[in-house]
Parts: C-alpha cells; structure tokens; sequence
C-alpha cells in the first residue's frame, strides 16, 4: 500500500544508557513532505539519526518499501535515501566536485573518472538548485544559503527516492528559507520525491508540510495534517508555552504567534486569561 | 572535467621528468664528479671506480631516496585525509618514536654488534610496529574508529618513547649515543640492496593499493557520517588505509632513520598546487615526495663535501621556507578570487 512507503514500526535506538526513543512507529506515503516538529531534546535528531543509519536501530523496524533498511548496504542505501545535514558541508573542494560525490554510490571500485552521464546527471539538478553559475566556485567561497542549495543539489545528484534533511533553514534569512523551502515542495511534486525533514519554525512547518510528527520526550506526541497537529492545545502542551493560532488567510494553513510575558499579564489583568 | 584530466596528466608528466632530470643530476654530482654524457660508456666499463660508484653508491641513493620520500609523502597524504587534520604527519602518531626507541634500546643493548646488519632496521620496525598496534587497537576499541583519540594517543606515544629514549641515552656509553643519534638523524647510506628493494616495493604497493580508494578519501573530506551517507564505509576505509600509511612509514622509519617534514609537506604543496582530489594527490604527493627527497639528498651530499649532512637538515630547512612561499601565494590567489 502507498501510505506503507516508508513503515517505521516500534523504533528504539539512542545513545546507550542516556536518552533513547520509545517504540516510535510512523508511516509515511510515497511523495509525502512530511515534518518533524518538537522542542529541543524531544527526540527528533535521535529519530531523524535512527532512520539515516547513524544510529543502529536497538529494536523495532524501518522498511523502505518492504526492504528493511538496517539490512540494506550502505551503498545500496545511499542510491535510495539522501540526506542533508543541519551544518553545510565545507571543504577545499570545487562546487562540480562536491555535487559530483552524489555520484558515488553508483561507481564501481576501479572506476576511476566519472562517466560523463553521471556529469550530465550533477549539472542538471546544480541548474535545478541554481548553483551552476558557482560550479569552479569553492565550497567554501558560498554563502551559507548556497551552500546549502550545493547540499541539497548533491542530495539530488544521489538520484534517492527519500531526502531527509536536518532542519535545512535553521541558519537562513527568510529569502533563502522561502527559497529552499519552495524548492523542497516543487522537487516533492513535480519528481514525487518523499521528503522528510526536522523544521523548527512551526510557521514554516504548517506553511510548507503536509504532515507532521511533533515529538515529546522520545515518543511521538500527535501526527497528522499540520490542521491536525498544530492547535494552540497541543503546541502548549508540547512546548510548554502560551501561543494563540490563527489560519493563514491565503494558505488556510494554521499560523502559530507567541505571546511575550507584559502582554500576558495585561491580558491576566484584563481577562483573567486569554478568551479563546 | 577534461580540462581537470589534463591538467593533472600535465602535471604527472612534469613530475616524472623532473624526477628523470634529478635522478641524473645526482647520478653526475658528488666527491667524484661524472659527465653525463660519459655515463653510457662508463657502463660498459664493469671494471671501472667510477661503474662502482654509479651502480653501487648513487643508483641505490636515488632509489632509495625516490622510495622513502614517495612513501613518506603518500602516507601525509592518506593520514591527514582520513584524520582530516591537516597538521597530521607519518611521525605524528608516534611511529617514528617507537621505532627510534626499538633502534636505540638494541644500540643501548649491543646488540647490533652481535646478531648482525639487520637488526637495526629489524628493531626499529619492531618499535614502529608496537605503537601502530597500540594506537591502532585503543582506536579500533568496540568497533568505533575514533580518530581524534587515536591521534591524541599517537602523540602520547611519541612523548613517552622520546622520555625513554633520553632516559636510554642519559645512562649509555658515548659510543652509543653517538650510534643513536646518527641513526635517529636519518640517512639514505643504506648499504644493503634488499633493504632498498622492499622499500621501493612496498611503496609502490602501498600506492597501488591506496588508489583503491581515492574515492572514498575525497568523500572522507566531508567527515565520516557524510560518507556513509554517500554510501562509504569510512570505518573500513579508515582502518585499511590507517594501517597501509603506518606499514609504509615504520619501513620507511627502520630503513632510513627518522627524516622529517617530507610527509608534512609536500602533500601540503601538492594540495596547494593541484587541489586536494585524491585521485590525483595520491600520486603528486609520492611523486613529488620522491623528487623532494632526490634533490635534498643531492644537497645534502655536495654543500659541505668531502663530509655529509644529515638529509633532515635540508629536508626540514628546504621543506618549511618552500611550504610558506607557497602558501603565501596560493593564499594571496584565494583572497583576490583567481
């Protein structure tokens, strides 16, 4: 079945005696754009680490349609699953060069310059990223918006059927959060590429997923439609934190504003509490 | 892409005649001086003092000299790659230490006297080899690889072997210590042949083999969990190539002594010049390594003729002021975007 497409089922793995998940079970359909939300040390890296393979799984099962994961090899894995890291790669290396590396997964031990498809293959998604203007750039000449475009065109050039990306915004201006977002939902549509990814900004989260996973102390905390999962109730649960929600007028997604501490008292003062 | 092609083939190209034009430079040079044109009629001349001095002084020099410094350099080049640390050298993580502590504790002991030519080069391979196993198996601990420790205990290694030696030294004759000391300075005057043969062969091994994976040490650049996710397995990688770098330098370290800075610099050089693309700074750097040591040999043996100075004089001299000036101008390039 389609929504069996990426099956995680009783999943624990963690760092050995200190903070494990506990048997967190998701699925997800192909071609979903899916979130994880929660606070820090919710347990959204650890899951987001048991799915990439950076973590052994300690119990439970990952099943990327119907092939177990933790059984496939690594380099069988990379051609399926691409991920993104939270910290933009930096090295003394060429932008071509460093999209070019999503091609490894591919190569055979002895083969020692690449094909030109695999050139053909890195240059079409640098164009899609728009990062082919810098290809003799250095990495480490980028903004940190384009490096993280040259990421995310690396990811691409693995050709994966699932990108899971670490918070791939966190560190940029709202032009290049927009930017990048925007690209994640058109390569979602248009290549029926199955996203998932750790967003903190719970506006962008609503604005741009269509399914969301909010974690609390290594479980899962609620999951469905950001309508579903993003009620002030369930935020304030969660976080901790008073917040008011509103639906964005253009997008009908829900909009989620923080209250600072005078105006609360105010409104305790007024109210006695918020009317909702 | 085909101009990267090129440009490395070029370079590959100037690399091996400059190490053509080396060889035969330092084939020419020394206490007694030899044309160049007369070299292919001295050949024929098996009786001659100077058939003698080609074959069987400067021709294994060179050899020797082109063996040590390529692997020296090609275990830079591996080492600081699957450290990402680029201040990591063959000697760095104590193999030289160990192997000078082997060497000078069978000095101490006497017995290169009694058991024969091999014992030095046999011992020092011996102490390089115990720190590899000691670092290598406190790295490998419970399946991890962590490099950073085992960098660290390198280092420790270094320090302790260095404190015993003195101590070695504080207690011996001065006739040993002197023994000690011109072993622990380094020299290419190895005058076993066998010696010089499995110098070159395991460097040329160790080449062959490190090429295996010029792939996985470019995506090693990214750190370890990026290459896993490019479909590496860095823990295998790491360990091969991890034990390849050390072999080639505790044989290196056993034949020829301890000559620093080869493997510091000119992968560092070779980096600067071409891009650090493994596929091809693995062989820039043993080619350059050669060459480097080639030509410091030569200088080593002329500037204070009939006498000679210990290569890792010029080695550490050559190497540091050569390093900076390149990369104050490769440095300058990078500022101004060419």
């Amino acid at each position: 079945m389609a929504s069996d497409y990426l099956k995680i089922e009783q999943l624990t793995c963690g760092y050995g005696q200190g903070f494990n998940l506990r048997k967190v079970s998701v699925s997800l359909e192909q071609g979903a754009l899916a979130g994880i939300i929660g606070p820090n040390g919710s347990g959204k890296t650890t899951l987001f680490k048991g799915i990439s393979g950076q973590l052994p799984t300690k119990s439970g099962h990952i099943h990327l349609h119907n092939t177990s994961l933790s059984h496939l090899k690594l380099k069988e894995k990379a051609k399926r699953v691409a991920v993104v890291s939270q910290f933009p790669d930096t090295a003394d290396i060429t932008v071509e060069d460093y999209v070019l590396m999503g091609r490894l997964p591919y190569r055979e031990p002895f083969q020692f310059f690449e094909p030109r498809k695999d050139v053909v293959i890195a240059r079409k998604y640098m164009r899609l990223t728009g990062v082919y203007g810098h290809r003799k750039k250095y990495l480490s000449q980028l903004s940190g918006g384009e490096q993280q475009l040259a990421a995310i065109a690396q990811a691409l050039t693995q050709e994966p059927e699932l990108l899971l990306m670490d918070e791939p915004t966190s560190h940029l201006d709202i032009t290049h959060q927009v930017e990048i977002l925007n690209l994640i939902q058109r390569l979602n549509r248009e290549m029926n590429l199955t996203v998932l990814m750790i967003i903190h900004d719970l506006n962008l989260a609503a604005e741009y997923c269509d399914y969301l996973i909010m974690m609390k102390d290594g479980a899962i905390h609620t999951k469905g439609t950001p309508q579903e999962v993003l009620t002030y109730e369930k935020i304030e649960q969660v976080y901790d934190t008073v917040v008011v929600t509103q639906t964005n007028p253009l997008s009908g997604k829900p909009a989620i504003f923080l209250v600072s501490e005078n105006i609360l008292k105010e409104i305790q003062a007024k109210y006695g509490g918020i009317q909702r | 892409m085909t101009n990267k092609y090129l440009s490395w083939t070029l370079f590959t190209l100037l690399l091996v005649i400059l190490l053509v034009a080396a060889s035969l430079l330092s084939l020419t040079i020394g206490e007694a001086s030899i044309s160049l044109t007369d070299i292919p009629s001295l050949l024929q001349q098996k009786e001659s003092m100077e058939y003698f001095i080609l074959t069987q002084i400067r021709l294994p020099r060179i050899v020797l000299a082109f063996a040590v410094g390529g692997a020296l350099s090609l275990a830079g080049a591996i080492l600081q790659g699957i450290f990402r640390n680029p201040l990591v050298e063959p000697y760095t993580l104590g193999i030289s230490g160990g192997a000078a502590l082997g060497v000078a504790f069978v000095i101490v002991l006497g017995f290169h006297l009694t058991i024969g030519m091999f014992m030095l080069p046999l011992a020092g391979f011996a102490g390089a080899m115990t720190t590899i196993l000691i670092v290598g198996v406190l790295g490998f601990l419970r399946g991890g690889t962590d490099i950073n420790k085992m960098l660290l205990i390198g280092v420790m290694i270094s320090f302790v072997a260095s404190s015993a030696m003195m101590f070695l030294m504080s207690i011996t004759t001065s006739e040993n210590l002197h023994g000690i000391v011109f072993w622990i300075m380094g020299s290419l005057d190895e005058p076993n042949k066998m010696l010089i043969q499995i110098t070159l062969y395991s460097a040329l091994a160790g080449l062959l083999f490190s090429y295996l994976f010029a792939r996985p040490l470019n995506a090693l650049l990214l750190g370890q969990e990026k290459a896993a996710h490019l479909g590496i397995n860095s823990k295998t990688t790491i360990r091969l190539l991890f034990i390849t770098a050390s072999l080639l330098t505790g044989i290196c370290v056993s034949v020829a002594g301890v000559i620093g800075f080869v493997g510091l610099v000119i992968p560092h050089l070779i980096r600067l010049i071409a891009g650090s693309d493994y596929r091809f700074l693995l062989i820039g750097s043993f080619l350059g390594g050669g060459l480097f040591l080639i030509l410091s040999d030569i200088v080593a043996r002329t500037i204070i003729s009939p006498n000679e100075l210990p290569i890792g004089v010029i080695t550490g001299i050559a190497g540091g002021i050569l390093f900076i000036i390149v990369l104050n101008q490769s440095r300058n390039k990078k500022r101004h975007g060419i």
